[in-house]
């Protein structure tokens, strides 16, 4: 079955992907594929099994069957740090960054080098590292809070500051959990410019309830459904499906 | 002149957090030595030997959140590695020739072990032992480390599981009396290559090795915490998910973390075995192993000096106490830590961060005010309240976490 799987020009190709808990299929052989520099938006009903399938991406979940193809590397069976260095970046979906750090320390810990024990011992903050700290910080609105402790950062700040902790390590599919949720109507805006621009060049996977929010920023929408794909295409295409309308009127 | 120089001193001592250690290395190389006869000394010397484990528990569990109940099993290997070694120098087969097999240890003789075992023969080698005495523990605490944080064994598990081995060790070590020594441990240890230790002048160059070391252990421990290795392992105490997610095998930052604390546990017990004179399965168990927590958190486990002076004060209460009641020091010791640990969860140095320092502060910006008020009339204030320094801020609430 394996040897089915073929090479492409995916960034990301999930085929027959399944995962189940005590026999309960939370992504029921489910196929996905992302383009070079687009921007995904997962939506779908609670328990649809979306933030699941961004686990199963990002290695926090195992997978019962199935394939994940990054870059047409199997990613299925790697450890969490490897997948990460292989390019996938992900940010949780309640703000998960080191409260007692400056916002300077959050960034510069996330950036791509010293990763291994040695490494870290011998890591030096040089310009490049002052570098990449202050242009992502310029990119996420936090260049004056800099040495600022992240844990007094406003909630819209800190999901920013998450998104500029994997910036920094400059990933080529980037996975947004729910990026706006709890954020003010400018904050939502601010993020919606910042996802507009940080998209160039990479992939995106973003989750989002905020039919407006998509509207904006998607380049193609995936309806998820009980573990599986029920729709997939364009806002305007998805949103007349009658089966998408059905499941999110129908409940 | 002089007030140029420190004013240039205090602001890199400030920063640097090296005026609690050089302090530290005043008390313990200068007022001790003048304050205390040698025999008092020589006490300070082996509580200064617990230390070393105290540090370590404060790399492992106030910075990487990973607490061993098992650092008696490091100790223990150190403190053996050394008794080996002294022991097969005490045993030379002219002093050891009324045994009926000369030449080897006399607790061996008694068990009837009639040649030195196979492994015992490198320890007659001086470097030999000093490498063991480095490697063996740091080894055994990868492999335990290894095991346990690649599988992601945590938290209380990974406690229990040390207090396991702490137990296993003992069992092993009194079993095995007829090359260990047994219960007794290894007693009677004289010279180290020819220098006899036992003498007043030994004591106090082991003491001043010690303190040496101890400093060097500080330095050396505090620029972990500086670097991005440290920065790393409170991000992981904070936020594990996120480290590991930002690229890093977060178990191997914890095996490192507790390789540290082994290899200065291992330290430890070798300059206590030098200093003391003997080594035995009442320091490698289960109660010394807390014992050893016990001081760091009485001392504060986010703070290397604290551990330190926690070491210190318990250790004087012990003797001083037990010396005096020796049916209660045991209630009392409890009575300690539960206190510490529900009254100030960061120890002495929290103590100090949290409660002294705020109060100091607040002293003299009122006394520095109450100074401005009555010169205001006068141009040109030099230098007015500073504020809290941002370094005593940021450590007292990674304390408090």
């Amino acid at each position: 079955m394996g040897a089915v799987m073929s090479n492409t020009d995916f960034v990301l190709a999930v085929e027959d992907l399944t995962v189940s808990f005590d026999g309960f299929k939370a992504i029921d052989a489910l196929t996905l594929y992302v383009d070079k520099n687009e921007l995904r938006v997962i939506i779908g009903p609670n328990g649809a099994g979306k933030t699941t399938l961004l686990d199963l991406i990002c290695g926090k979940t195992r997978a019962s069957a199935g394939s994940i193809k990054f870059k047409n590397a199997e990613m299925s069976r790697l450890p969490e740090y490897q997948i990460v260095r292989s390019g996938i970046g992900r940010k949780f979906q309640t703000p998960s960054i080191y409260e007692n750090l400056s916002v300077f320390q959050n960034l510069e810990v996330s950036f791509p080098r010293g990763r291994g024990v040695f490494g870290a011992l011998a890591f030096k903050r040089d310009d490049e590292v002052r570098d990449a700290v202050q242009s992502v910080a310029a990119e996420i609105g936090l260049a004056d809070q800099l040495q600022l402790e992240a844990g007094l950062l406003s909630h819209g700040q800190k999901q920013w500051l998450e998104i500029g902790m994997l910036l920094m390590q400059d990933p080529e599919l980037l996975m947004l959990d729910e990026p706006i949720a709890g954020m003010s109507v400018r904050e939502r805006e601010l993020t919606a410019e910042l996802l507009k621009r940080i998209c160039k060049g990479r992939s995106m996977i973003v989750i989002e309830h905020d039919m407006e929010f998509v509207k904006q920023i998607a380049h193609k929408v995936t309806v998820m459904h009980q573990g599986k794909i029920l729709a997939e295409g364009s806002m305007e295409q998805v949103q007349a499906d009658p089966r998408v309308i059905d499941v999110y009127l129908g409940h | 002149m002089t007030r140029i120089t420190m004013n240039r001193i205090k602001p890199w001592l400030d920063r640097s957090g090296m005026g609690s250690v050089m302090l530290l290395a005043l008390l313990l190389a200068v007022v001790f030595p003048l304050a205390f006869d040698l025999f008092r000394l020589n006490l300070v010397g082996k509580y200064l030997s617990y230390a070393f484990v105290a540090l370590g528990l404060v790399m492992l569990w106030g910075y990487g959140g990973v607490l061993s109940l098992g650092q008696g099993v490091f100790f223990g290997l150190g403190g053996y590695g050394m008794a080996m070694f002294l022991k097969l120098e005490a045993s030379d087969p002219v002093t050891t020739k009324i045994q009926s097999t000369p030449g080897i240890p006399d607790f061996m003789d008694w068990n009837q072990v009639t040649a030195l075992p196979l492994w015992w023969e490198p320890f007659r080698h001086f470097p030999f032992a000093l490498v063991a005495i480095l490697v063996v523990p740091t080894l055994l605490a990868f492999v335990i480390g290894f095991a346990m944080f690649k599988r992601r064994v945590g938290g209380v598990y990974f406690a229990i599981i040390t207090q396991a081995v702490a137990l296993i060790l003992t069992v092993l070590i009194i079993g095995q009396q007829g090359y260990t020594g047994g219960v007794n441990g290894m007693t009677d240890l004289k010279t180290l290559l020819g220098w006899d230790t036992r003498t007043n002048g030994a004591k106090y160059i082991l003491y001043f090795l010690t303190v040496a070391l101890l400093i060097g252990a500080i330095v050396l421990c505090s620029s972990i915490q500086k670097s991005k290795l440290g920065t790393l392992l409170l991000a992981m105490r904070d936020k594990e998910d996120r480290v590991r997610f930002s690229g890093y095998d977060v178990a191997m930052f914890r095996v490192f973390a507790f390789c540290l604390a082994a290899l200065l546990s291992s330290i430890g017990g070798a300059l206590f075995t030098l200093q003391v004179g003997f080594m035995s399965p009442s320091l490698v168990g289960i109660v010394p192993s807390i014992e050893m927590v016990i001081f760091a958190a009485v001392g504060g486990r986010m703070s290397l000096v604290g551990a330190v002076y926690g070491a210190l004060l318990v250790n004087f209460g012990k003797t001083y106490f037990s010396e005096s009641f020796p049916d209660l020091w045991l209630f009392l010791m409890a009575a300690m830590f539960l206190g510490v640990v529900l009254a100030f969860p960061d120890g002495l140095a929290g103590l100090y961060a949290n409660k002294l320092k705020p109060w100091w502060m607040r002293r003299r910006s009122r006394r520095s005010e109450a100074t401005d008020q009555a010169t205001a009339a006068s141009p040109g204030r030099p230098g007015g309240p500073a504020g809290t320094p941002a370094g005593g801020r940021s450590e007292a609430t990674w304390g408090l976490s």
